[in-house]
């Protein structure tokens, strides 16, 4: 078990004192000048010999992204963008940071703008997040007055300006180039790519998106060197991570753990066990809403990294944990996630805008065994429709849970069909 | 999803004095005619102060910011938080319904709401105190199930005692938010599994609670007047007076106080006006940064239509400019138009 004193959140939940004195008390802050002064080079090697991957959901090396982007000015401006939209269902972990951490975002939000070249930052934070939003404005605040951020930040000699943005409540925002678009003034409708943000982005200047997460570990890990975060978890995993579990789990949490820590384990240890025993668990959303659903047989063994739940057709996404128990309606579960990206297509595709519909109003018919047994095979047809043909990935994130529920709980929609169409109950129906 | 603005539109809309300053603090974020930038935090200011966002808000806006009504009422129509109706007078009840919160009982919330408050999403309660909406995940996933009730998240919430908190906001009274069932933030119920070491000396209340605590009514429509206004990095570093250090002085300091002063109303002095350009025509003013095409029209419809006439400006009459071109006020001052227009008359 990953101990406190290797933990990089020590504030998680907001129970020491959350000014600038208690963060720096924590170790924030020390020393970020001499980091810096390390130079450009050293800061985006560390990054990558640290093994980090971003913890947004794509699991991208933040190291390399860091060093796509132009190593000398044409004349334009660079930017850091922090992707605070923290949006995809039973992900919740970035407002703990936010709110109750701050510094350590704020700390890493101008380490990593200098190893990009970049004076200004935006942070993009979700428009419901009110108070998390003036938590985080009042840090903010703090570090400016203390000369951490302005002029000759933090005694570094390089000059930065940190900015929080917000949205309103388009989950679609989360996307960078959704977000980048949204930062401008206009509708969060992703754009193409190339050009790639680290090209233009942002005012069309060279911009990096980063997950808070990935960017609020980085003071630390250049802190205590890139062995110690390579120290945890397996290789192409490394580090700790902070996970959020949330559903039928006996006491749902927050947490940091190592990566690969053993999916029992972190369930046993930080919530309490599966609501009514191991024998009652069902079902695992491992990473989010977007990755397919995985059954509980075999979460039972399943090590929470990457590359396992990869093995498995899921992902492990933002690490946001959804547990579902035996008495859950796994089709209507995976229903009320169609009626999600349904709700959230931007509307500039057509797969996405007409296939979210399609198989949300499926997706109703099959709760209820309204339907045919073929229908079930048409359905992850267009799921395969609508997969790889969109401009961003909402439409794979979309298709992918539907086609893991079929995947693996096919029995139970067809069982469902066809107690209809006898005019029984099925099991789940008649509880 | 079809939204559309509402029926019946009030004639007008206008940020109070307080917001009017916040607003003009957010535009500064932004690099140069990039203003843009700034429209969804204003909106969304906008709809703060007035429950509900008004077409002659959205337009407001878009004055404000340079922006054509269509690209203002695109953003406005897009995201979803912008309420295009108007919502309860004292609270709109968001509740959370997507799977994690789904799976820990919303439906049973929205039931409470429906029986509480109305039938219908959007439908005002007969007192006018109320409305709800089911809305999609609002980032709490472990503490299911929730509801966001105007700037708050109520955490850990039953039927019962959703029933209570909307009982008490109908009879007058703010719920302390946050976790509803004895937790502190996001930790484990029954007890830390770790960063066990500063459970004894630990705040009252997590941070949320805390902010919201520490502004008093938190269903209140925001004015502007709550917190100061902070712009630090006008200051590149330096402290705007009147913050920071412990509880913020309420109203004591709305401007931007490290930025260039904003000068009271009626101060300044009414620099030498044009009727029309000289013969020749006006100078591109847009040559001065920070001026664009709407400013350089505001400018002309003043009277102003050429570099020297700004080039001679007197500090009184400085202030004057960025008293009185509505809608970009101190921008004069702090684009330094003078000192710009001097240069650029000399050919520099």
């Amino acid at each position: 078990m990953l101990k406190d004193q290797d933990r990089i959140f020590t504030n998680l939940y907001g129970m020491h004192d959350r000014t600038l004195k208690g963060a720096m008390a924590r170790g924030a802050w020390d020393g970020t000048g001499d980091i810096i002064k390390k130079g450009r080079d050293w800061i985006v090697q560390e990054m990558k010999d640290s093994g980090l991957r971003g913890r947004g959901g794509a699991g991208f090396p933040t190291g390399l992204k860091w060093s796509f982007m132009p190593k000398e000015s044409d004349g334009r401006p660079a930017y850091l963008v922090v992707n605070a939209d923290e949006s995809e269902p039973g992900t919740c972990k970035d407002r703990e940071i936010m709110r109750h951490d701050p510094h350590t975002l704020i700390e890493g939000c101008l380490i990593a703008s200098f190893a990009m070249n970049a004076h200004a930052c935006y942070i993009y934070i979700r428009g419901e997040y009110i108070r998390e939003r003036e938590a985080l404005q009042a840090a903010i605040d703090e570090a400016y007055a203390a000369g951490l951020l302005g002029r000759n930040a933090a005694k570094s000699g390089w000059d930065f300006d940190l900015y929080l943005h917000h949205g309103a409540g388009a989950y679609i925002c989360g996307e960078e180039t959704a977000l980048l678009e949204s930062l401008e003034g206009k509708k969060g409708m992703p754009r193409m790519k190339p050009p790639f943000p680290a090209m233009a982005g942002v005012y069309g200047c060279p911009t990096t998106v980063n997950n808070v997460e990935s960017i609020a570990v980085a003071p630390t890990i250049l802190r205590r060197g890139a062995s110690w975060f390579a120290g945890f978890g397996r290789p192409n995993n490394f580090g700790t991570k902070i996970f959020a579990v949330s559903g039928h789990v006996n006491t749902p949490c927050v947490v940091e753990e190592e990566m690969s820590i053993p999916f029992k384990e972190l369930i046993d240890r930080h919530c309490g066990g599966v609501r009514g025993g191991w024998d009652n668990l069902k079902a695992v959303i491992p990473g989010g809403s977007s990755v397919p659903v995985v059954p509980g047989a075999a979460m039972r063994d399943g090590i929470m990294d990457f590359d396992w739940l990869m093995e498995q057709k899921s992902g492990l996404g933002t690490a946001a944990v959804i547990v579902m128990d035996q008495s859950t309606d796994i089709v209507k579960a995976i229903w009320r996630l169609a009626k999600f990206y349904k709700h959230e297509s931007c509307g500039q595709c057509t797969p996405c805008r007409e296939g979210t519909g399609w198989m949300m109003r499926v997706m109703e018919r099959l709760v209820n065994g309204e339907a045919e047994i073929e229908e079930i095979d048409m359905l992850f047809d267009v799921s395969k429709q609508v997969e790889g043909h969109t401009i961003c990935a909402l439409g794979d994130a979309a298709a992918w849970p539907i086609q893991g529920l079929i995947r693996h709980f096919r029995g139970e929609i067809e069982d469902r069909i066809k107690a209809r169409k006898t005019g029984g109950v099925s099991a789940v129906a008649a509880e | 999803m079809l939204r559309r603005l509402h029926h019946d539109q009030p004639d007008s809309f206008a940020f109070t004095p307080d917001n009017l300053t916040w607003a003009e603090a957010q535009i500064t974020k932004y690099p140069e005619g990039r203003q843009a930038s700034a429209v969804i935090p204003l909106l969304w200011r906008a709809q703060e102060q007035e429950g509900w966002l008004s077409r002659p808000a959205i337009e407001y806006v878009a004055d404000m910011l340079g922006m054509d009504y269509i690209r203002a009422l695109e953003v406005a129509t897009f995201y979803f938080m912008f309420q295009l109706s108007p919502v309860g007078a004292v609270a709109h009840v968001q509740v959370c319904g997507t799977t994690p919160c789904m799976l820990c009982g919303s439906e049973n919330l929205v039931a409470v709401c429906r029986e509480k408050i109305a039938a219908s999403p959007h439908e005002i309660s007969a007192d006018g105190k109320l409305s709800w909406e089911e809305v999609e995940c609002l980032g709490a996933c472990a503490n299911a199930p929730m509801a966001q009730i105007g700037k708050d998240y109520y955490e850990d919430l039953t039927a019962e005692s959703l029933a209570h908190i909307l009982d008490e906001l109908v009879a007058g009274r703010v719920p302390v938010p946050g976790p509803q069932a004895g937790r502190y933030a996001s930790e484990p119920a029954s007890g830390l599994t770790s960063l066990r070491d500063h459970e004894a000396g630990r705040a009252p209340h997590n941070a949320s609670v805390a902010r919201a605590l520490d502004l008093g009514d938190t269903v209140k429509r925001i004015d502007g007047s709550e917190v100061p206004v902070t712009a630090p990095w006008l200051g590149k570093g330096s402290a705007p007076s009147g913050k920071a250090d412990a509880p913020p002085p309420k109203r004591a300091a709305t401007a931007p106080a490290a930025g260039p002063a904003v000068p009271e109303s009626g101060t300044g002095t009414k620099p030498a006006l044009l009727e029309r350009p000289r013969e020749g025509g006006a100078d591109d003013l847009k040559q001065i940064k920070g001026v664009g095409p709407k400013l350089e029209k505001l400018l002309n419809e003043n009277g102003i239509y050429h570099l020297d006439q700004v080039a001679g400006w007197s500090a009184d009459e400085v202030a004057w400019a960025d008293e009185n071109l509505v809608g970009f006020k101190g921008r004069a001052s702090r684009d330094d138009w003078v000192g710009q227009a001097r240069k650029l008359t000399r050919g520099e």
